[in-house]
């Protein structure tokens, strides 16, 4: 095949094969995506129509005799009435971490994107360095920092923020301040990218008109960094709720929330119709949830 | 109107820098507690400084063990899902073919579904068609989860690529072959090195999926959470730090190539 007839392809799509190749292999393309789209098909898609099936097992089956699968619709509104407590827990606890995360995250991912200059690099690796060691591990080391014969609990008694027998560790503060580590990076960082294309003399042309810093923000930054902001936020929230590292490692089991309950139906109870509706009713309300809020943001573009 | 602006700048950065100081925080304990004897098995405070974790890491054996077994999950799945994504990301970003949205939701789904639900559900899979779970029932869901990863990371570079390099080597009579011997897979394997990387943490860390399809098989994240419930050796802040070192070790060669990279062009 020569080439030289070759015309620059045109901007619409990017990097569009070259006419003569395209036509030659027709097939190739489809050759590339099967092993891959198989592997999904397979072990993601199919799964996720086996926990359906699941979900509607015969709750009085079990493991060793087999489960029939009789349409058991009743175990979700079972499962739900046994378990709506840890649900809502779940969406409260990632609720109030996802306000700490914004407090916290926009700020620094403003403060990167606009006012780092040359130490902009740095500073991204530090939003990212606590995801170069184990999630168990830095989640542990929550215990040390929040122990009752820490610095941090010693201090707060001092100033009689706490009372004399208060404590951090094994408490809600400690679940959701761990979510709100553990998960903050995933909210930086898209933030960043969007406040980072921020032109900062559309600022200056807000302020030169009269408007007030917080003026500028509301009118300015905050819309422009809309699409950072909302994929941000999905990618906090979703693995956010849900979790249940933090809920095992930093609570007790009355902090548990639903991925606990989840994990016991699963692995310890071995009561799979449960346990699957559980894993549905997690999916359904978060998706639920991301639906309404990306109404609500008004783009759609992010997904 | 000077003085505010400079105090807004200041007020920014200090709480930027407040908040980096929230998350460093635990990657500095875990490093201190590598060098900690601790009182008991099951305290988590800083008790005498030793270094007996570092010239012993291997003292409890099953935590070796347990991280031998991530490191080769992590190298399987890696490759595996290195080359389909790579296979995948070629297709979306230098062909057109029927299905592109379909197969873009496929690739997506994965990445916003919660890792309960994946775990779960292949969980679910694997006892309802009698295959025993263990270590290929790890590697399978590990690459399951990291392809979607790789094709977004291998697909960033390709579509950000000048194709015009391709067709000047095809001008000069290269075959196909050569071309992207020559000319494509150079110029696209900062990309799949990327994504090699992400792929291999991402497995290495995965705790959620890998526990509902783990069998008995004891990865390092898994025995991290076991050992919680009995008293966790201070080795494995041991663990914990060297994962940190080399990574961090890694992004800093990588960057210093990149920029002596950019100074020789």
């Amino acid at each position: 095949m020569t080439a030289l007839a070759h015309v620059p392809t045109s901007s619409g799509q990017p990097a569009a094969p070259p006419a003569a190749r395209r036509g030659r292999y027709r097939l190739l393309p489809y050759l590339l995506l099967l092993p891959g789209a198989a592997w999904l098909l397979i072990f993601f898609a199919l799964p996720l129509l086996q926990l359906a099936a699941a979900s509607l097992y015969d709750p009085s089956g079990s493991l060793s005799t087999g489960y029939a699968l009789t349409w058991a619709v009743g175990n979700y509104p079972d499962a739900l009435q046994a378990y709506w407590p840890q649900f809502v827990r779940s969406f409260a606890y990632s609720a109030i971490a996802l306000v700490l995360a914004l407090l916290m995250g926009y700020p620094l991912a403003y403060a990167i994107a606009q006012k780092a200059g040359r130490w902009k690099n740095l500073l991204l690796v530090c939003v990212v360095a606590p995801m170069f060691t184990s999630f168990l591990v830095r989640t542990l080391a929550w215990k040390t920092i929040l122990s009752d014969n820490g610095a941090l609990v010693g201090l707060l008694r001092d100033v009689h923020l706490l009372g004399p027998d208060g404590r951090l560790l094994a408490t809600p503060i400690a679940v959701v301040l761990g979510l709100t580590y553990n998960f903050l990076p995933f909210l930086v960082l898209p933030l960043y990218a969007s406040l980072e294309r921020l032109d900062y003399r559309l600022l200056e042309a807000a302020s030169d008109l009269y408007a007030s810093p917080l003026r500028a923000f509301r009118k300015v930054t905050l819309p422009l960094s809309m699409p950072g902001l909302i994929a941000g936020t999905l990618l906090f929230f979703i693995p956010a709720t849900g979790d249940y590292i933090n809920a095992e490692l930093l609570g007790t089991p009355n902090e548990y929330m639903i991925g606990n309950l989840i994990d016991s139906a699963f692995l310890v109870r071995l009561d799979y119709p449960q346990g699957a509706a559980l894993s549905f009713l997690l999916m359904a309300a978060i998706l639920a949830v991301v639906f309404v809020y990306l109404r609500k943001a008004g783009t759609e573009e992010v997904l | 109107m000077r003085i505010s602006r400079w105090l807004a700048d200041r007020w920014v950065m200090g709480v930027a820098l407040l908040v980096l100081g929230y998350l460093s925080l635990p990657i500095v304990v875990v490093a201190g507690l590598s060098f900690n004897r601790p009182s008991s098995r099951l305290s988590y405070d800083f008790n005498e400084f030793t270094l007996d974790n570092w010239t012993h890491p291997c003292a409890t054996s099953d935590m070796c063990d347990s991280v031998v077994r991530s490191v080769q999950i992590g190298f399987i799945a890696t490759l595996v899902s290195t080359v389909l994504g790579t296979l995948m990301a070629f297709a979306l970003v230098r062909h057109r073919f029927r299905g592109r949205s379909g197969i873009n939701l496929l690739i997506f789904l994965p990445m916003a579904t919660p890792e309960l639900v994946m775990g779960t559900s292949l969980l679910a899979l694997f006892v309802a068609a009698g295959v025993p779970q263990g270590f290929w029932t790890i590697v399978i869901a590990h690459v399951m989860f990291c392809v979607s990863f790789v094709v977004v990371t291998v697909k960033a570079r390709l579509a950000g690529m000048d194709s015009r390099l391709e067709e000047a080597a095809m001008d000069l009579y290269a075959s196909e072959w050569q071309t992207f011997r020559r000319i494509t897979l150079p110029l696209v394997l900062p990309g799949i090195v990327a994504a090699a990387l992400l792929a291999f943490s991402l497995s290495f860390d995965d705790f959620i999926i890998t526990n509902f399809n783990a069998g008995t098989t004891v990865t390092f994240p898994m025995y991290v959470w076991g050992a919680a419930q009995r008293g966790i050796p201070p080795q494995v802040n041991v663990i914990g730090t060297a994962m940190f070192v080399i990574a961090l070790l890694l992004v800093g060669v990588s960057s210093l190539r990149g920029r002596r990279a950019k100074r020789r062009s």
